[in-house]
């Protein structure tokens, strides 16, 4: 039910968009009015999220300490997987961010008989997620050629190097492939794995689903169903320049299946999961200098009028009544 | 509010890249490509709304076909005309001008077909 459920929602969507891109006005609601709704509800979603994370408090330094801690001069101190640094810990936000370094510490464990619980690396995530993210952020950039013009030239440059291979015409994208696939064993190992699908959610599917939809719709729509790029063009070059048409019967109906799915991606970002997107940026326990022992942190909310008690002021304050009842006291 | 000094920056920063299709200056939309048609010619050979999505793969299908398993060189359209399945001896017979045709469109969506690899451009397009 978890993993049907997430599946029947996109098709629902999958089967409104075709529905409404047959009905008169359908094309123009999916194509013009759907994606400024949905941008604005991004960008806004995004916004407010960011903003109100920005409003909690981090009092005290949190970080996942993942190595030594800076010690004593003559212990080696792992120096970006425990920063006491700005720099160290710039560092580990960039291989974070960029190289997903705490992934690539996943680990498996598994029975043996005995039993015998068994750790080991399990290095398929970190190497799948990258290929999906990067992937995900070329097939992103590559689609600038539909919102731009003149197309600027680090997008040719991009799809150059994404069809080198220059197998079939239109050219074929390694990028769609490797995506698809890496799609496809994120979710088998949430299939697969019974302990991963026993802490996978709806909330967890659901994003898969989606996103291999609008792969699927996408590749389709380049090497299948083929579309008329240029009156697909119009529409989106028309979209960023806020004059935007629709070619009357130009336009395949995947098209619209794939600008929908992508609208309710949009929408659905900012509420999800997906918010790793910024979330990765404000993890206190990745940004976050680890200098406990260093610096003094004050509690922001704590009553400037409330002074520190220490317990010698409090054995002043209750001295007497610590005696009448037999409780040992410092001073006499 | 904390971390206002870094946060607010990012967050523009973030917002400014993602609307920055629309802050490119992205010329008129309604300017659209006008590939030249030819004058003397008034059928090709498949429907236009086939040519428009698909050419190239008519192309490739020509290609493999021709060289690969040593098929007809001439094709009929469906008014009997006779054409040869060629880029440069058919296509070109009639969509003479590469720069005012072919690349009207490729330009417009960014679209570098590797024909002008192996076949030699037309010299005015040079």
């Amino acid at each position: 039910m978890r993993i049907l459920n997430p599946f029947i929602a996109v098709l629902a969507l999958i089967a409104v968009a075709l529905v409404a891109a047959q009905v008169p006005g359908g094309q123009a609601l999916i194509g013009i009015i759907l994606p400024y709704l949905a941008f604005a509800l991004f960008l806004g979603g995004f916004a407010y999220r960011v903003l109100q994370w920005a409003k909690s408090p981090v009092p005290f330094r949190i970080p996942t300490t993942c190595g030594q801690a800076n010690s004593l001069p003559w212990i080696k101190q792992n120096k970006i997987d425990c920063p006491s640094t700005k720099l160290g810990v710039i560092a580990r936000m960039i291989l974070e961010v960029f190289l997903f370094r705490s992934l690539f510490r996943n680990t498996k464990a598994e029975m043996h008989e005995g039993p015998k619980l068994v750790y080991g690396s399990s290095k398929f995530l970190w190497l799948f997620a990258l290929l999906f993210h990067y992937c995900f952020l070329v097939i992103v950039l590559r689609h600038m050629r539909l919102f731009m013009d003149p197309v600027p030239g680090f997008v040719a440059a991009l799809e150059f190097g994404d069809g080198f291979l220059q197998i079939g015409a239109p050219v074929f994208y390694q990028t769609d492939a490797i995506f698809l696939g890496a799609i496809a064993f994120l979710f088998l190992r949430r299939v697969m794995l019974s302990n991963i699908r026993y802490i996978s959610l709806p909330a967890d599917y659901f994003p898969l689903f989606l996103i291999f939809g609008i792969g699927l719709t996408g590749i389709l729509m380049r090497y299948v169903f083929r579309a008329d790029v240029v009156a697909i063009k119009q529409l989106t070059h028309g979209l960023t320049t806020f004059a935007p048409a629709i070619a009357a019967g130009q336009i395949s109906p995947v098209f619209f299946i794939h600008v929908f799915l992508v609208c309710a991606l949009l929408i659905y970002f900012p509420f999800s999961k997906l918010m790793h997107m910024a979330g990765i940026f404000m993890s206190p326990t990745r940004n976050m200098i680890n200098n406990s022992r260093m610096v003094h942190h004050t509690n922001p909310w704590n009553d400037p009028n409330i002074k520190p008690h220490s317990y010698a002021h409090y054995e002043d304050e209750f001295r007497e009544f610590m005696k009448d009842g037999g409780i040992p006291v410092d001073k006499e | 509010m904390y971390g206002k000094g870094r946060i607010i920056p990012a967050l523009i920063i973030f917002l400014g890249l993602m609307t920055s299709p629309i802050w490119f200056k992205s010329g008129d939309a309604s300017k659209m490509p006008k590939p030249e048609k030819p004058k003397d010619y008034t059928e090709c050979v498949a429907p236009t709304a086939y040519m428009r999505t698909s050419h190239m793969v008519l192309l490739n299908q020509w290609r493999d076909d021709i060289l690969r398993q040593d098929g007809a060189r001439t094709g009929k359209t469906p008014n009997g005309t006779e054409y040869v399945r060629s880029l440069q001896n058919g296509c070109m017979k009639c969509h003479s001008d590469k720069k005012k045709f072919c690349d009207t469109c490729h330009n417009y969506t960014s679209v570098k077909p590797y024909c002008w690899d192996c076949h030699l451009q037309p010299k005015e397009a040079m």
